[in-house]
């Protein structure tokens, strides 16, 4: 189901010519009757896709926190790229990534 | 004193204490139980108290030893709550043992529970009271200077390890006992065997990094070890040993209070750690990148996701940048890994930049100093007193017959640290001990990278020509020396490069004109100084030109020199017409003050020509047989060829 997000992520992109800089796009909708999620993506300035599946039991979270959410995720990820030891497209080991990440979701739910 | 504790041990889960922490908890405890008469300032209730129970440790002693941790007061009550103390009325052996372990883990920063004490901790630090500990710091600070902390704590946190190993092993043995076991007559059969095996451990993992400061710490601490594990008499060894943690501690503690001795920076450390900065990055103030950074801290052959996590420690600023404070603390992390410690979850407060650079401010100065000279380019142009450049210039010398490796860095530091006699010692100690060969790698590489960087600047800082620190320039030259023997390998082209500079520019790529070169200046200098230094230019002439006859470079450039020179103007009246008014000279006593000092500076300069020519001579010899070699496998090989091609 994030392949096929991913997919629908990269037409929005190349569907707006305009604005190359896309913080945020909301993407509302993949909800299958069995499943609820909703997923939401984000792009960056170098095109890196962050795509986050949210369960929709948890009611309504509000657009705000997504797009605080992904901008924290932002952040996190340009301290991870600062490492030179890190080569983009590896899985991120970093610590202190992950424990944001956590801490980002235990609050949320 | 120690007697059983049987009473005691109700709270909380059983302590598993290594044979470190058993020693230095027992003779805390027997301190604060023996004060416990006579105790400093402790309340007469208490005391009274505590004067039935030999078994306890009097209220009043235990509470100045916790107020020694300097502790905040709620931490402390927290920590006697949670030893169970105030709950049975008393500090008995197990609580203060639970104590004294919950002080070091708030030391360390954990939070003060149960659970934090059952993970390894360094012993807790207390700033101790004068009164008894100052007797017993005699001895054992004279064995041993500021160098046996870290190997002590080296050796401890490897007995930790195998401590744990061990007494997870043999849990059977009442760990309620461990706490008591002040003379460990029990466990210290099993602990010996572990301590040698973490002094193996460390020998041969330190081996690898630092050969030379470890060992010679681990010697030190090696006869000390194996003494303290004895089964003799226990308590005053286990009080030499402490007290001589205690005095280390205390001698090296600088008045704070950090528990994490392995992560703490030695001075030798720090000392090697700027070294390598510089080695990287010339000034100190700026930082390496990461690339630069990467391709260093790769060398130290720890795998990337290490190196990686260590960065991430290190760089708090995140800027993909390390400053040189952050480059000491990941340099010393990787050390510590190397030596076997885990890296720890968080920066350690000791290895934060705002503590480095508050503990170490002597590279500061020498930032300072290093800014100066960077700003109008490294050793160059700085307006300084002929006297401070004639200390640098005898630096120098010194440094010169020292190693041949790093020559730009040691000269770079030599400069800076010109007024701190401690450090070129320590440089050239540095540079002679037998480095891993990461860092040797790393040397010739960035003393490319340090060297380029000098030249060009000094190329830039030599169109705003002629203030008086030409003695600099001989200097910077002399760096800039190495740089070209490295690039220019082979004589003759190092021949052709010396034609076209022109005299007023100093040649920068060319060594054999340093001499003539040093020469003009030491002409354009002293006549600027007074009209008599013409007269003393010539003699100094002579000299120069009688140094080195053997080599013929040195020959051919003579007439380019004297050709050079006498296109210089108002100077010299040309060579052969300047030497001839040697004669008058000694006439001329007035300014022999100043011409004394212009000789004693053309003297030091020569002396650093001959000192970098002489080096240049070896490295061209040096290539001279390689080429011979090349030429005989060369001949052989076309001998062999030969009766190939006759049949």
């Amino acid at each position: 189901m994030v392949h096929t997000s991913l997919d629908v992520v990269d037409e929005k992109i190349s569907a707006m010519g305009k604005a190359l800089v896309d913080q945020r796009e909301l993407y509302l909708g993949l909800l299958y009757p069995t499943e609820d999620y909703k997923v939401y993506g984000y792009v960056t300035n170098s095109k890196v896709k962050f795509v986050m599946v949210v369960d929709s039991s948890n009611t309504a979270l509000r657009d705000n926190e997504i797009r605080s959410m992904f901008r924290k995720l932002h952040n996190s990820y340009t301290d991870v790229m600062c490492n030179p030891f890190y080569n983009p497209g590896d899985r991120i080991q970093s610590r202190a990534f992950d424990s944001m990440v956590t801490s980002m979701m235990v609050q949320v739910c | 004193m120690e007697a059983t504790a049987g009473g005691g041990c109700g709270s909380g889960p059983p302590l598993l204490l290594s044979e470190g922490e058993q020693q230095c908890y027992s003779e805390l405890f027997a301190r604060c139980a023996g004060a416990a008469g006579g105790g400093p300032g402790s309340g007469p209730p208490e005391a009274a108290r505590a004067a039935p129970g030999a078994a306890t440790a009097a209220a009043g002693p235990v509470a100045d030893l916790f107020r020694a941790s300097q502790l905040p007061a709620e931490t402390l009550h927290q920590i006697t709550e949670l030893c169970g103390a105030k709950r049975v009325g008393y500090f008995g052996p197990t609580q203060f043992y639970v104590a004294l372990k919950l002080i070091a883990a708030a030391q360390s920063g954990l939070p003060v529970r149960i659970e934090s004490i059952k993970c390894e901790l360094p012993l807790p630090r207390f700033m101790m009271l004068k009164t008894d500990a100052e007797i017993r710091f005699g001895n054992p600070a004279e064995l041993h200077g500021t160098k046996v902390q870290i190997p002590y704590l080296i050796t401890e946190k490897s007995t930790f390890k195998r401590m744990d190993d061990e007494e997870k092993q043999q849990e059977t043995q009442s760990p309620a006992m461990s706490p008591l076991a002040s003379p460990p007559s029990s466990p210290p059969h099993y602990q010996r065997v572990p301590l040698s095996h973490g002094y193996s451990k460390l020998r041969s993992s330190t081996e690898q990094m630092h050969p030379a400061p470890y060992e010679a710490r681990q010697s030190l601490v090696q006869p000390e070890g194996p003494s303290s594990g004895g089964p003799g008499p226990k308590p005053p060894r286990h009080q030499a040993s402490l007290i001589r943690s205690f005095s280390v501690e205390r001698e090296l503690q600088d008045h704070s209070n950090y528990p994490d001795e392995p992560w703490r920076i030695t001075e030798e450390q720090r000392e090697y750690y700027v070294n390598q900065f510089r080695s990287l990055q010339p000034d100190p103030s700026s930082f390496i990148s990461g690339s630069v950074a990467k391709n260093f801290f790769t060398k130290s052959k720890l795998s990337i996701p290490e190196l990686s996590y260590i960065w991430e420690l290190s760089d708090a600023d995140c800027d993909g940048a390390l400053t040189l404070p952050e480059f000491c603390a990941a340099f010393h992390l990787i050390v510590a890994r190397k030596n076997g410690y885990p890296l720890p979850e968080g920066l350690p407060p000791t290895l934060q930049p705002e503590y480095l650079q508050a503990a170490f401010p002597k590279p500061k100065w020498e930032c300072t100093l290093f800014d100066s000279y960077s700003e109008s380019m490294p050793a160059n142009q700085q307006p300084r007193d002929l006297n401070r450049m004639e200390k640098l210039s005898v630096k120098d010398m010194a440094d010169f017959p020292a190693p041949t490796q790093d020559v730009t860095g040691d000269d770079k530091q030599a400069l800076t640290s010109a007024t701190d006699e401690a450090l070129p010692k320590d440089i050239s100690e540095d540079s002679a001990t037998p480095k891993d060969p990461n860092s040797l790698k790393a040397r010739p590489r960035s003393r490319s990278y340090s060297s380029t960087s000098i030249e060009e600047a000094m190329k830039r800082g030599e169109d705003p020509p002629t203030p008086p620190p030409r003695p600099q320039k001989t200097h910077s030259r002399a760096s800039s020396l190495d740089l070209n023997k490295v690039f220019q390998p082979s004589v003759p082209a190092s021949k052709s490069g010396l034609l076209p500079p022109p005299p007023a520019l100093p040649p920068r790529p060319c060594p054999s004109q340093s001499e003539p070169a040093s020469e003009a200046e030491l002409h354009s200098q002293l006549n600027r100084a007074t009209s008599q230094a013409a007269e003393s230019s010539p003699t100094k002439k002579d000299i120069p030109y009688s140094q080195p006859p053997s080599k013929p470079i040195r020959r051919k450039f003579r007439p380019e020199n004297q050709a050079t020179e006498s296109q210089e103007p108002s100077n010299t009246v040309g060579g052969p017409a300047s030497v001839a008014t040697v004669k008058p000279h000694p006439a001329v006593q007035k300014q022999s003050s100043k011409q004394k000092k212009a000789i004693q500076t053309a003297i030091r300069k020569n002396k650093e020509a001959n000192a970098v020519l002489a080096r240049l001579n070896s490295e061209l010899q040096q290539q001279l047989k390689e080429v011979h070699q090349e030429r005989i496998a060369l001949e052989n090989q076309l001998e062999q060829l030969r009766p190939v091609t006759v049949l």
